[in-house]
C-alpha cells in the first residue's frame, strides 16, 4: 500500500534532544523506523553511531527497547530474540540496525549465518560509508575515491556491492533505500515487517560530518545519490527484483545528472581527479546494467 | 529415575532438556560437538520443545543464546577451548547484562600446536568475566549441576551467567551410569525462568548505553563481585535441596576428602579429582594424614570453605590444569592470595601437571605429593612455590 | 518479574527520555525562522526533521511549532522548504 505523508503517524519514538550530530541522517533512519512499524519494534544496536545517538544511561531517546550488543554480534543476537518472542506469542519486528561496518565488515559472517539460516529478523544497514562514530575510517562500503582518516588521498578500492551479496543469499526480502525518500523506506519497512524470514534493507545515509558537507544538505545529497544513479533504489521480493519509483526514471542513462553534481558538494570527494570521476560513472553505468539486467529489463 | 549409561557430553545434554531449555544455539567444535548433535536429535524428535538455531560462529552461538535469554525464555548453548576464546567478548557481555544462561564447556586445551587433549586453560581464561564458573568431576556432577545452574543463575540474588566445566574425553566421552532425573522431579525443582528484565515490544527499556556516571557504571561491577558473593549462599542452598530430591549432596562449593584429621591438603578441579581421591588413599596407607579438597566452583571462589580447612595445616599443594603464564597456577593463585589474606602462613606449593592433555595417573600424583610433603617435614617449608611435573 | 526481586541490583539499563542530551537547541549557531503566511502546508520540514523537533498544528493558527529547546539547527527543515516560509537566521 503507497504510503502518504498525511497518513504517517505523530507519535514520536524517537525523542528530540538525542545525541545525534545536527543534521544526523541515522536520526532520519531512527525516526523512519518508528513511523513505519511502530511499538513492534525491538531494536538490536551493535557498535556504531546509533550506540551515541540513543544518549546516555540513565535516559535514552529510543521509546522502542533497544538492546546494545557487541560489533560482530547483531543479527545472532536478535535472531535469539525473534526466536524467544515466536515461542512466547509476542508480536515483535526485532531490527538490527548496523552501519557499514556493523553490517559488511565484522559483521558480515553474522549476518550472512542470519540470512543463510532465514532467520526471522530485518537487517538494516545504515550506511554512511565509513566508521563514522570512531573518527571516520574507511570501510568495505565506503565508495572509490573518498576520503577518510586512513584514506588520506582518497579510496582506491570500490564499493562492496552489498545488497546483491544479499540478493544472492536468495532471502526473502532485500530492498535499498535511501533517507531522502522517507515514504520508500517505510513502505518498504512495511513490507519486510510483513513477511516471515530474513530482510535486508540497505539505506544510505550521507553523514555531514564524515563527507564533508554542510548539515542541512543531507537530504539534498541523498536525493542527489539517487538522481545521479550513485544510489539504486530497488526491491526483490523473493528475489524478483524491481526497481522502486524514485529511481526508476533513471533506468535511462540520459535522464541521470552528471555525478559531478553529487560530488562537488561533498568535501571527501575534493581530490578526485578527471580520471577518478571516470571510474565512478563507470561504476554507474556498470551497477545500473547489474540492477536492470537482474529487473529483466 | 532411570540409571543409563551416558557419556559426559549426553548427560549435559540430558540436562538441558530436562530443564526445559527453550533455545538452543551453538557450533560444532571438538570435543563439545555431541551435547548439540544430540540435542539437535531430542529437538527433531519431537522430544524437546525447543528451538535449535544453527549458528555460524560461536560468538554468534552465544550471542543467539542470550537474544533467547533477553527476551525472556531459558537458553543454553556449549562449546571448548579456541571456540570460547572466540565467544570472549559476548561472555563478558552477557555476565554485563546480568542475563542468567547456562553454558556448558567441556574443558581442551589452547593452541598453537592443534590439540584435542584437556586442559583448564580455556575456562580459567573466562574467570574474571563475572559468570559463575563450576567443574565437575564425574558425569552425575555434570547432569545434577547443568539442572542446579539453571535455578542458583536464575535466582535474584544471583541473575548472572553459569559456565559448568568438564574435562574433555575423561568426561565428555567417557560413558559412565547416570541417574537420570524424572521430568516432573525437574520441574519441582526449577521454578518458572526469572531474570531481571525483558526484552517485549512496547516495553520502553534500553540495555548498555553509554553510562553518564562512571560511579554507577563502577557500582555495576561491583555488584557482579557482590551477586558471586550472595551466590555462595544459594549454591549450597540448591545443593541441599537437590540432595533432599535425588540423594546427591556435594557439599556446595567445595567436596572434601578424608580432610577430618589430614595435616596435608591437596586442592584439585575437575575430572582427575577422581585419581587424587586415589592417590589420597594410597598415602594415607603409607601412613601420610592428606586431605582433598575438590574444588566445585572456580567463581565465586570458596574462600571460606578452603581456609576453614587448611587453617592449621602443615602443607597445601595446589594442582593446576592451567597456568598463568608469567605467574603462575590461577587455583593457586586464589589459594595463596586468600590464605594469605587471612593470615594464614602455611606452605602453599603449586604443581601444574596435565597441561596440554598430558596424561596424570593418581601414582603421579602421590609421587609428587609424597615428595612435597616429605619436603616440608623435613624442612618446614616449601623450597620452590612451583614445579612443572611431567610424570615420574 | 516484580520490582523487588531486581532491587538492589545495579543494572545497564535505562528508561527513555525527551533531551537525554540535553537542552540541544543550545547547539545551535543558526535558527531557523518560519513564517507561517508562505508555509503550504506540505509538511516537508514536519518529515525530514532529523531532531523530531518540528511538531504540526493541524487545529488552525501558525502550521508547524518548531521545538526551540532541542532543535540543533541544522537547516535541513529550511533546505527542504520549497517556498521559503523558513530561513536560517543566526542565532542570538
Amino acid at each position: 500500500m503507497p504510503v502518504t505523508l498525511r497518513d504517517l503517524p505523530k507519535e514520536k519514538l524517537l525523542l528530540p534532544g538525542n545525541a545525534s550530530c545536527p543534521g544526523c541522517p541515522e536520526a532520519l533512519g531512527l525516526k523512519y523506523l518508528g513511523m513505519a512499524l511502530g511499538k513492534k519494534v525491538i531494536l538490536v544496536v551493535p557498535a556504531g553511531c546509533t550506540s551515541i545517538i540513543q544518549g546516555l544511561m540513565p535516559g535514552g531517546a529510543f521509546i522502542y527497547p533497544t538492546l546494545n550488543v557487541p560489533f560482530a554480534s547483531s543479527d545472532a543476537v536478535a535472531a535469539g530474540v525473534s526466536a524467544a518472542k515466536e515461542i512466547l506469542g509476542e508480536d515483535a519486528v526485532v531490527v538490527a540496525w548496523g552501519g557499514d561496518g556493523g553490517t559488511a565488515d565484522i559483521g558480515f559472517a553474522t549476518l550472512s549465518g542470519a540470512a543463510e539460516r532465514n532467520d526471522n529478523i530485518i537487517h538494516i544497514c545504515v550506511d554512511n560509508e565509513a566508521y563514522m562514530n570512531t573518527g571516520i575510517q574507511r570501510s568495505s562500503l565506503t565508495p572509490y575515491g573518498a576520503w577518510t582518516t586512513t584514506t588520506w588521498r582518497g579510496k582506491r578500492e570500490n564499493k562492496k556491492e552489498l545488497p546483491l551479496i544479499m540478493l544472492m543469499h536468495k532471502v526473502p526480502y532485500v530492498a535499498t533505500a535511501s533517507v531522502g525518500y522517507p515514504l520508500d523506506f517505510i513502505a518498504k519497512l512495511r513490507k519486510a515487517a510483513s513477511i516471515k524470514g530474513f530482510k535486508f534493507i540497505h539505506l544510505h545515509a550521507p553523514c555531514p560530518v564524515g563527507w564533508r558537507f554542510d548539515p542541512s544538505k543531507t537530504v539534498e545529497v541523498a536525493k542527489l545519490a539517487v538522481e545521479t544513479g550513485m544510489w539504486i533504489l530497488f526491491e526483490a521480493e523473493n528475489g524478483k527484483v524491481t526497481i522502486s519509483p524514485p529511481s526508476r526514471p533513471y533506468a535511462d542513462k540520459s535522464k541521470r545528472k552528471p555525478i559531478e553534481e553529487y560530488i562537488k558538494l561533498q568535501g571527501r570527494f575534493r581530490t578526485l581527479t578527471k580520471d577518478d570521476i571516470k571510474i565512478l560513472e563507470k561504476a554507474v553505468d556498470d551497477a545500473w546494467n547489474t540492477i536492470l539486467k537482474l529487473a529483466g529489463k | 529415575m532411570v540409571v543409563k549409561p551416558l557419556t559426559g557430553n549426553y548427560a549435559a545434554a540430558y540436562a538441558a532438556k530436562l530443564s526445559r531449555v527453550k533455545v538452543v544455539a551453538a557450533y560444532p567444535i571438538t570435543p563439545q560437538t555431541t551435547i548439540v548433535e544430540k540435542l539437535a536429535q531430542f529437538i527433531e524428535d519431537g522430544e524437546m520443545d525447543a528451538k535449535m538455531i544453527r549458528v555460524e560462529s560461536e560468538h554468534s552461538a552465544l550471542a543467539a543464546a542470550y537474544g533467547a535469554a533477553s527476551g525472556g525464555v531459558r537458553a543454553f548453548t556449549a562449546t571448548s577451548s579456541q571456540g570460547l576464546l572466540y565467544m570472549h567478548e559476548m561472555v563478558w557481555w552477557v555476565a554485563g547484562s546480568r542475563i542468567p544462561l547456562v553454558m556448558t564447556i567441556v574443558t581442551r586445551t589452547l593452541g598453537p600446536p592443534w590439540n584435542i587433549w584437556t586442559d583448564h586453560s580455556d575456562i580459567m581464561d573466562q574467570r574474571d568475566s563475572g559468570w559463575l564458573i563450576m567443574m565437575a568431576e564425574h558425569n552425575q556432577e555434570v547432569l545434577d549441576e547443568t539442572i542446579k545452574m539453571f535455578k542458583i543463575t536464575e535466582d535474584p540474588r544471583v541473575f548472572l551467567p553459569g559456565m559448568v566445566g568438564l574435562d574433555a574425553f575423561i568426561l565428555s566421552h567417557t560413558t559412565e551410569p547416570v541417574d537420570i532425573p524424572d521430568q516432573e522431579l525437574v520441574d519441582t525443582f526449577l521454578p518458572p525462568r526469572r531474570q531481571p528484565y525483558v526484552f517485549k515490544p512496547g516495553d520502553s527499556l534500553l540495555m548498555g548505553n553509554v553510562p553518564r556516571n562512571l560511579k554507577e557504571n563502577m557500582r555495576m561491577r561491583e555488584d557482579i563481585h557482590n551477586s558471586l558473593e550472595a551466590a555462595k549462599k544459594v549454591i549450597e542452598e540448591v545443593d541441599e535441596e537437590w540432595g533432599k530430591l535425588t540423594g546427591r549432596r556435594y557439599g556446595g562449593l567445595i567436596e572434601c576428602y578424608r580432610c577430618e584429621d589430614a595435616s596435608h591438603f591437596i586442592v584439585g578441579m575437575g575430572a582427575w579429582v577422581g585419581d587424587m581421591r586415589e592417590a589420597v588413599d594410597s598415602l594415607r596407607t603409607n601412613g601420610i594424614k592428606v586431605g582433598l579438597i575438590k574444588v566445585r566452583y572456580v567463581r565465586p571462589f570458596p574462600r571460606e570453605d578452603i581456609l576453614k580447612w587448611v587453617v592449621n595445616a602443615k602443607s597445601v599443594v595446589v594442582f593446576d590444569r592451567s597456568v598463568s603464564a608469567g605467574s603462575a597456577g590461577p587455583l593457586f593463585l586464589d589459594v595463596a592470595a586468600h590464605l594469605m589474606t587471612a593470615g594464614i602462613h602455611v606452605p602453599v606449593k603449586n604443581i601444574l601437571a596435565g597441561i596440554t592433555g598430558l596424561d596424570v595417573t593418581y601414582e603421579d600424583i602421590a609421587d609428587a605429593v609424597l615428595k612435597s610433603v616429605a619436603e616440608v617435614e623435613e624442612t618446614g617449608k616449601f623450597s620452590r612455590f612451583i614445579e612443572w611435573y611431567y610424570g615420574r | 518479574m516484580s520490582e523487588g526481586e531486581v532491587k538492589g541490583k545495579v543494572l545497564p539499563i535505562s528508561k527513555p527520555c525527551v533531551g537525554v542530551a540535553g537542552k540541544t537547541g543550545s547547539w545551535r549557531v543558526m535558527r531557523p525562522a518560519y513564517d507561517d503566511s508562505k508555509c503550504i502546508k506540505c509538511r516537508l520540514c514536519w518529515l525530514y526533521c532529523p531532531e523530531n523537533a518540528i511538531d504540526l498544528n493541524e487545529e488552525g493558527g501558525p502550521f508547524i511549532k518548531i521545538d526551540y529547546d532541542y532543535c540543533k539547527g541544522c537547516g535541513i527543515c529550511a533546505s527542504v522548504c520549497p517556498k521559503n516560509a523558513i530561513t536560517m537566521v543566526p542565532e542570538g
